[in-house]
């Protein structure tokens, strides 16, 4: 908590279950998690589709775009989102988690996932995360004409599969 | 008067161990932690002594095995007369993927086959729609038309297995299915046996796989219900299901009330639709999880089996003792397995499996060490079903009837158990019953508090999962997963193309018109599916005709 302590962001934070599967045990202990620790959370609900997510992501004007996925469906959906963000021109950093192998773990990392957390990863471990590596997108939210979404440059977090690159969008 | 003094003379040596040798021993030492808990919270005593079951009445709450209320089991012999059934839950990829798999469980010992369904199925959906992209035979085998159910179950008689299918929302649709192939094998379906889960409330409340809201989605269930009871009338038309929501974080009791007030739901819908209950009640069977609290588990089964007997008599007026009479299917707790050091999946697997059996569950599944990671791999499978073999021939606890029945800790955990569960099925009964209580999120709530409660236990370290936050080791465990092929999808598509093509077209558009009106009267749904799936419309045609009628189901509001 020592990092995060020196820079209180609230953050609008997406947590999204993209897919078929209806597990929401896990996604909805970090939704509740993510919010006690003072972030605004949009939880999307159940089988949504990555053209869904990213809609409720660019009308809420988030910050960054969490998923949950037990279906085994990780490496089709979660690029899927990314790419939909990107032409919606809101390059958020995206993370997640759910039943996924480590073997999959470097493709998603080179598809654009900033961190992987699995079954066993504390709450406390992803709100750290989130408080060293997700940031305020922009100042000015209220403001109608919607600023052109901007990547900071961010620093590599400890946890699993934090990238160290940033994509150009 | 006799009884009395004996009762003061065991309150007075229990004072005497308290103040003297228990006080000596507690200034000592104290003890590991200030109170005891299960990991449903309930709290446990130091001791339990005659003095808990003081007012126990043994014929009340036990009574004899196969004999209400059924405490000590629903069958006269248990285990002696008849092990229980070993089922491994299987399916992955294309139906003839899982076809070879199911040939070599059974060729192994295996006694039941037990279907799963990737989750394109367990929605209603063809593999070639686009929310089914990327999840085709990921977590199950994907069932599109009859031809795949063919595949399916190909060199394997129907008569001779019997068979589950963990299906809900789509069940009469699957279970046409396999009523066509075994028509198509020339098997008597009044031989078949096997269980559809066929369970929506309990979608609604943990596992979240829906298609239609409840109403239209229970009028199905009774129809299925009342179609078998009068053509397949070995067939469990019904599980109904703990098991996932235990799943979704709720404790032991909540398990038991949630999915008891479930049943109670389903027998009112039966009997307002007309039919008899000791007709089909017989039929319907439980499904609980095997989760890691030994003893709670134990005390789980017996109380499931005490409320269930006491409400079909006492509620349903039912006269016959099988309607009575809890049968129950179950799998070792999913949640309860860490991918971090994955072997000792295979103790935990053993222990809850151990408790299940004394439990006295009539079918088992246990789960495969590495499946938290994927689906298991041939070899893990293998280790859970040894692991069944091992209980059943090595142990010795299948010799008798309910070993722990008369332990003072097991039947005060049990009565417990019942208290706390018939407390919250009142609370139900009193929100209008389980379909209102659902549409006002009153389970959903439940869970959720309690799953929440659970995780903050974990992360303070006041309940313990080893090889998670204690006796941690770095490096990841490497074991060998099952890789489900990229192919799988757009095999599995072409392949549903081709039925497209090649079926007659007129007959399969005159059975879905036939369905579609059917659905908007009143008569039984189940005949226009059997002529539908024959016709050969596919799964997702099928749902998305009846949910032209039915409409799709919404989750209002989510709780977290």
């Amino acid at each position: 908590m020592s990092e995060s302590a020196s820079r209180p962001g609230k953050l609008r934070l997406l947590v999204g279950k993209v897919g078929l599967d209806g597990h929401d045990r896990g996604v909805k202990i970090i939704a509740r998690a993510l919010r006690d620790a003072g972030h605004e959370v949009i939880y999307t609900g159940l089988h949504q589709t990555p053209e869904m997510v990213v809609a409720t992501a660019v009308q809420e004007d988030v910050d960054a775009v969490s998923l949950s996925i037990l279906s085994g469906a990780h490496k089709t959906l979660f690029p899927r989102v990314i790419d939909l963000l990107r032409k919606a021109r809101l390059p958020v950093p995206v993370f997640g988690g759910g039943i996924i192998p480590e073997e999959d773990f470097a493709f998603l990392k080179r598809r654009g996932v900033k961190a992987i957390f699995t079954p066993g990863a504390s709450t406390q471990e992803v709100i750290d995360w989130v408080a060293r590596n997700i940031h305020p997108r922009a100042p000015a939210r209220a403001s109608v004409a919607r600023p052109r979404a901007r990547l900071e440059k961010r620093k590599k977090g400890p946890v699993r599969a934090g990238s160290p690159k940033r994509r150009r969008s | 008067m006799k009884r009395d003094s004996g009762v003061l003379t065991r309150r007075r040596a229990r004072r005497e161990w308290e103040t003297e040798t228990l006080r000596d021993s507690l200034q000592r030492s104290p003890e590991r932690r200030p109170t005891f808990t299960t990991i449903s919270g309930v709290p446990i005593e130091r001791l339990y002594t005659a003095e808990d079951l003081e007012h126990w009445d043994p014929e009340e709450k036990l009574g004899q095995p196969g004999v209400f209320p059924f405490t000590r089991g629903p069958y006269p012999t248990m285990y002696r007369g008849r092990l229980w059934t070993m089922r491994q839950f299987s399916g992955f990829g294309t139906p003839q993927d899982t076809n070879r798999r199911y040939r070599y469980l059974l060729e192994h010992g295996q006694t039941g086959l037990s279907v799963a369904f990737d989750m394109p199925t367990l929605m209603g959906l063809d593999s070639d729609d686009p929310r089914s992209l990327g999840e085709v035979g990921r977590e199950g085998v994907a069932i599109d038309t009859l031809s795949d159910m063919e595949a399916l179950f190909a060199d394997i008689p129907l008569a001779r297995v019997s068979t589950s299918m963990t299906i809900n929302a789509p069940a009469a649709v699957l279970l046409a299915m396999y009523l066509a192939v075994a028509r198509k094998q020339g098997a008597d379906w009044g031989a078949l046996q096997g269980t559809v889960q066929n369970d929506i409330l309990k979608e609604y409340i943990a596992q979240k796989e829906w298609i239609f809201p409840p109403r239209p989605s229970i009028r199905i269930i009774v129809d299925m219900i009342a179609f078998c009871t009068d053509r397949v009338p070995k067939w469990n038309t019904i599980s109904i299901s703990g098991y996932h929501i235990r799943e979704a974080g709720s404790t032991a009791a909540q398990e038991l009330a949630f999915t008891l007030a479930d049943g109670i739901g389903y027998v009112q819908a039966c009997r307002e639709a007309g039919l008899e209950v000791d007709s089909f009640a017989p039929r319907l069977s439980f499904f609980w999880n095997a989760h890691s609290d030994f003893f709670e588990e134990i005390a789980k089964y017996r109380a499931a089996r005490r409320i269930w007997s006491n409400v079909m008599r006492g509620r349903f007026g039912a006269k016959d003792p099988r309607s009575w009479t809890l049968r129950t299917h179950a799998q070792t707790a999913g949640c309860s397995l860490t991918a971090q050091q994955p072997q000792n999946n295979i103790v935990r697997v053993a222990l809850q499996a151990l408790s299940a059996v004394l439990g006295g569950t009539q079918s088992l599944h246990t789960n495969s060490m590495d499946e938290t990671l994927g689906l298991p791999t041939e070899q893990a499978v293998t280790i859970a079903l040894r692991t069944q073999q091992i209980l059943a021939e090595e142990t010795g606890v299948a010799n008798t009837i309910d070993p722990l029945a008369g332990s003072y800790f097991m039947e005060s955990l049990t009565d417990r158990i019942e208290r706390e569960a018939l407390d919250l099925i009142e609370t139900i009964d009193g929100m209008g019953g389980i379909v209102a209580a659902i549409e006002q999120g009153f389970p959903q709530r439940e869970i959720a508090e309690a799953s929440f409660r659970y995780q903050r236990e974990l992360e303070r370290g006041e309940k313990v999962m080893v090889g998670v936050n204690r006796y941690t080791e770095g490096a990841a465990s490497d074991i060998e997963t099952l890789k489900i092929s990229p192919s799988v999808e757009p095999r599995q598509i072409r392949a549903l193309q081709k039925v497209r093509k090649k079926r007659d077209e007129r007959a399969h558009r005159r059975a879905l018109a036939a369905l579609v009106e059917a659905a908007r009267g009143g008569t039984n749904l189940l005949p226009p599916i059997l002529d539908a799936v024959e016709a050969y419309a596919s799964v997702g045609e099928i749902c998305s005709a009846l949910r032209g009628v039915f409409g799709a189901y919404r989750e209002e509001k989510t709780y977290f």
